[in-house]
């Protein structure tokens, strides 16, 4: 039964994993703008290939 | 003469307009004027066809932009620029504009491909919802100004007006502090509920007894992050309003936290049982939950506009002839500037040229515009149609005869302190009779057994924990403004809702609230109009964007236009024409050289000569609004009702007639007075609704309880109010009235309900026999209970209301 000790703190570091990274996605601003990603991702990229990459999104707010 | 009309199949390329005969072509492509052109062409010259791919027709009209190319040089003041730019460093600038014209998955597209257009601009992105573009560029390559001009060019002008100058205001989507506490919340409450398992089936043995200790400390642990931080807001909430002398919801919920924390500490560390750490946890999240669900607001539309938002950001200043681009902020009284077709009066001015035509409908509503004369005072808000004037200012832009209403005290004070919510009057009296059955209970049991006193003192005190009392009212009226919302009537926050339901006297506007500019009454008199009169007639008027010209051309109705010799549109004045060298002329008397003009007292003329000789006139009257007798019909009863208007008296009795008899009518009214009567309304005691739509209702709107915006584009236009309703939901305003008050008595059931729960607890709790099972299983079903009940009624009323029609919806 002493497993159960690995176990619980396993499912603490794992529950509180989650909950960091929900805090980060929070911070990112992912949860201000649902519509606009979902027409985003239709786009193709078929154009020539440009100097000029856009850069990543960063947080910054 | 054959008439030639043109075939439905020469749609602009670019915008999807009908060509008129100077379309304009590129390769195959058809283009209806120079702007939509100049696009098409900046496009394919940075290969970057794929806007047109993306949807038919994706552009908006260029016909009407005014194409000056020193319209921004504003932008180059450094001040300026600074305060409109997000963030600065050595290379790179980021700033982020309002584009009203972002409409399809084009746009996203173009706006997010700049940087193939330009390279100094290294990154946008849009937020299709708040019509928002973030730009990230290199200001050593391109300027700011050369941002902008660029935006303008491929059609996507961005709207930058005084108020972006301004400290940026936090924009109002649900606060991300309550989130993270909610997520922290969540995830204690998810693991107390676990380790809180055993105890459950305490009588079952489940698992070895060293678990148990271990489990309570992990839910001591657990619960600090809950006590210490998910609940912050209540205990300052909470101690405010103590300090305030009042008693608001978060009393009763900030001692029910403490009560439960301290007691479950108590059992843990010194009698070893389980604690109530789980039901802590439970209830700061259900609270939570219940909090973002009010918080949820519409964050695309703005309720707080004042006239900042409106007005230009940059006038043309004239100095000693030369002209410089100013802003706003840096006008003076006395400075001479020159306004252009299309462009707003920024402040209040005289006249220094012959004639203007002021269109005023951002103020009044009416959209037909006004003619001055030299030397007239032009006040602020109006916006010149036709050629340029010249305009010498006589007060500062924050002081004119309008903007004066944003320094009223009505504009200082937050409405929402104004009424107490029901929940703040029933949790004073429930916190006492708590307290005063927790310590009658306790003086009961003292004398014989005191430590038994203390349980019964902490058991009612967890028992009564208003969790169930606190979830009501944020979950009905959550759900009651997305209810609302659905049907195009977008409210501030909830506790307008609650405002809503107690409003027992409802104010109109009249102009462009209760009349709707596009429904106007034409009648035509003089001679029959013949078949080709009527023809001549539609290909003048299609021709011109003037308000009354669009209602003649709408009259006329669908019949085919002659082909005419020339069409001469002066602005303001009228549209002359020849056909068979004849000379035809509609627009005002003087324009149509009518030597006894007719005086009518209402509404707008316009005559018709051919040749020098009067035909007749059109006589032009704003109609009602569709629905408006039945709304006013369906209110009467109900409530007192007024109606305020900035016109003369001559319409009282065609309202009268289609309106009723039973609403007070005041006419005349400036901006001031109709804020001066709802004052007056409010001291006698009544709880006002205010419905108006232009500037000159923003005062009234501010100072009555409910002020409802009523707006034909609601994202684009709407002075800063409680609620902002779309005109197309005008006629559902009853059953918006009546739901919100129904939604009230919701919040009373559901409030009756949890006291049933709290009866039930409470006996047994001053008994002292509240076992942990008992109370594990009451807490959670009284607020699960509570919450199902609250959102399953407000649909279903909605529903029986048809004000939803599908439940999927959404």
């Amino acid at each position: 039964m002493e497993v159960i000790f690995l176990l619980i703190g396993v499912s603490l570091v794992l529950a509180g994993s989650f909950l960091f990274l929900f805090f980060k996605a929070v911070k990112s601003g992912q949860f201000e703008d649902d519509y606009t990603p979902s027409v985003r991702i239709l786009f193709d990229n078929h154009k020539k290939p440009n100097k000029n990459q856009p850069i990543k999104p960063k947080s910054n707010e | 003469m054959p008439t030639t009309i043109q075939t439905e199949k020469t749609k602009c390329y670019h915008c999807g307009e009908n060509c008129e005969n100077d379309a304009l072509k590129v390769g195959d492509k058809v283009f209806c004027c120079q702007g939509c052109k100049l696009v098409y062409e900046v496009l394919s010259e940075n290969d970057m066809c794929t806007y047109y791919d993306l949807g038919a027709h994706p552009g908006e009209s260029q016909k009407e932009k005014s194409g000056r190319s020193n319209r921004f040089d504003y932008l180059k003041d450094p001040d300026t620029a600074r305060k409109l730019l997000d963030f600065q460093n050595d290379t790179e600038s980021h700033v982020t504009f309002y584009i009203p014209l972002i409409h399809c998955a084009s746009c996203i597209w173009l706006l997010e491909n700049l940087y193939q257009i330009h390279p100094g601009i290294t990154f946008s992105r849009v937020d299709f919802i708040k019509k928002k573009v973030q730009i990230k560029f290199q200001h050593q390559k391109i300027s700011l100004q050369e941002v902008v001009s660029l935006l303008s060019t491929i059609g996507y002008e961005p709207k930058i007006s005084l108020s972006n100058l301004d400290k940026k205001a936090k924009n109002n989507t649900v606060d991300k502090r309550t989130v993270k506490r909610l997520a922290v919340a969540g995830f204690c409450f998810g693991n107390m509920m676990l380790f809180s398992v055993p105890e459950y089936f305490s009588e079952v043995e489940l698992i070895a007894e060293n678990f148990r200790g271990l489990f309570n400390y992990l839910n001591v642990l657990l619960a600090i992050p809950v006590v210490t931080y998910a609940a912050s807001d209540y205990y300052i909430s909470a101690w405010n309003s103590v300090k305030q002398r009042r008693i608001n919801m978060d009393v009763p919920i900030v001692l029910g936290i403490i009560s439960l924390f301290v007691y479950s500490l108590w059992e843990i560390f010194a009698h070893g049982n389980a604690g109530y750490m789980d039901s802590l946890g439970g209830l700061l999240f259900f609270l939570l939950l219940g909090k973002i669900y009010q918080q949820k607001t519409f964050s695309a539309l703005e309720f707080d506009r004042d006239y900042k938002s409106y007005f230009p950001i940059a006038v043309t200043k004239l100095v000693q002839n030369q002209e410089e681009v100013i802003p706003l902020t840096k006008l003076e009284v006395g400075d001479v500037i020159l306004v252009r077709d299309e462009e707003l009066i920024p402040a209040d001015s005289l006249l220094l040229s012959d004639s203007a035509q002021i269109d005023y409908s951002f103020v009044t509503g009416e959209e037909v515009p006004v003619p001055k004369r030299k030397g007239e005072l032009i006040y602020a808000g109006g916006r010149q149609k036709g050629d340029p004037i010249l305009l010498t200012i006589q007060k500062s832009p924050s002081q004119g005869y309008l903007t004066d209403l944003w320094n009223n005290e009505s504009f200082e004070k937050p409405k929402d302190k104004l009424l107490e919510p029901l929940s703040n009057k029933i949790s004073g009296i429930f916190t006492w009779t708590v307290l005063s059955i927790a310590f009658a209970a306790f003086l009961f049991w003292a004398p014989t057994d005191f430590s038994f006193a203390i349980k019964a003192l902490a058991s009612v005190l967890i028992v009564a924990c208003p969790c169930a009392l606190a979830m009501s009212t944020p979950f009905t009226l959550g759900n009651t403004l997305r209810i609302f919302g659905r049907g195009k009537f977008y409210l501030k926050n909830a506790s307008v809702v609650e405002r809503l339901a107690l409003v027992d006297t409802v104010v109109f506007d009249k102009t462009g609230t209760l009349t709707d500019p596009a429904r106007a009454q034409i009648s035509f008199f003089g001679e029959e109009l013949s078949e080709e009169t009527k023809a001549i007639l539609k290909a003048m008027v299609s021709r011109s964007t003037h308000p009354l010209s669009n209602r003649i051309n709408g009259w006329l109705g669908n019949i085919p236009s002659k082909k005419l010799d020339s069409i001469h549109e002066e602005k303001g004045l009228g549209i002359r024409a020849t056909y068979l060298e004849q000379e035809i002329r509609l627009g005002s008397a003087a324009f149509c050289e009518i030597e006894n003009p007719v005086h009518l007292h209402e509404g707008n003329v316009v005559y018709l000569s051919i040749s020098g000789v009067e035909l007749g006139y059109f006589h032009i009257l704003s109609g009602l609004r569709e629905k408006a007798p039945e709304v006013v019909g369906a209110l009467e009863p109900v409530y007192d009702l007024h109606l305020l208007s900035g016109d003369h008296s001559h319409e009282l009795n065609s309202l009268k007639q289609n309106l009723g008899k039973g609403i007070h009518y005041h006419f005349q009214q400036s901006p001031l007075e109709k804020l001066n009567y709802l004052k007056e309304l409010n001291q006698e005691g009544k709880r006002t609704l205010m419905i108006g739509d232009g500037l000159n209702d923003a005062g009234a709107l501010q100072e009555s309880e409910v002020g409802i915006a009523v707006s034909d584009r609601v994202s684009h236009f709407s002075p800063a109010s409680d609620a902002i309703l779309d005109a197309s939901s005008f006629d559902k305003i009853p059953s918006y009235l009546s739901f919100a008050k129904k939604s009230r008595n919701i919040i009373k059931a559901s409030f009756a309900l949890s006291f049933l729960y709290n009866v039930i607890g409470i006996s047994l709790a001053v008994q002292g026999i509240l076992s942990p099972v008992i109370c594990a299983i009451l807490m959670p079903l009284s607020s699960i209970s509570v919450v199902v009940f609250t959102t399953l009624s407000t649909n279903a009323l909605a529903w029986k209301m048809g004000l939803i029609h599908s439940k999927t919806e959404n």
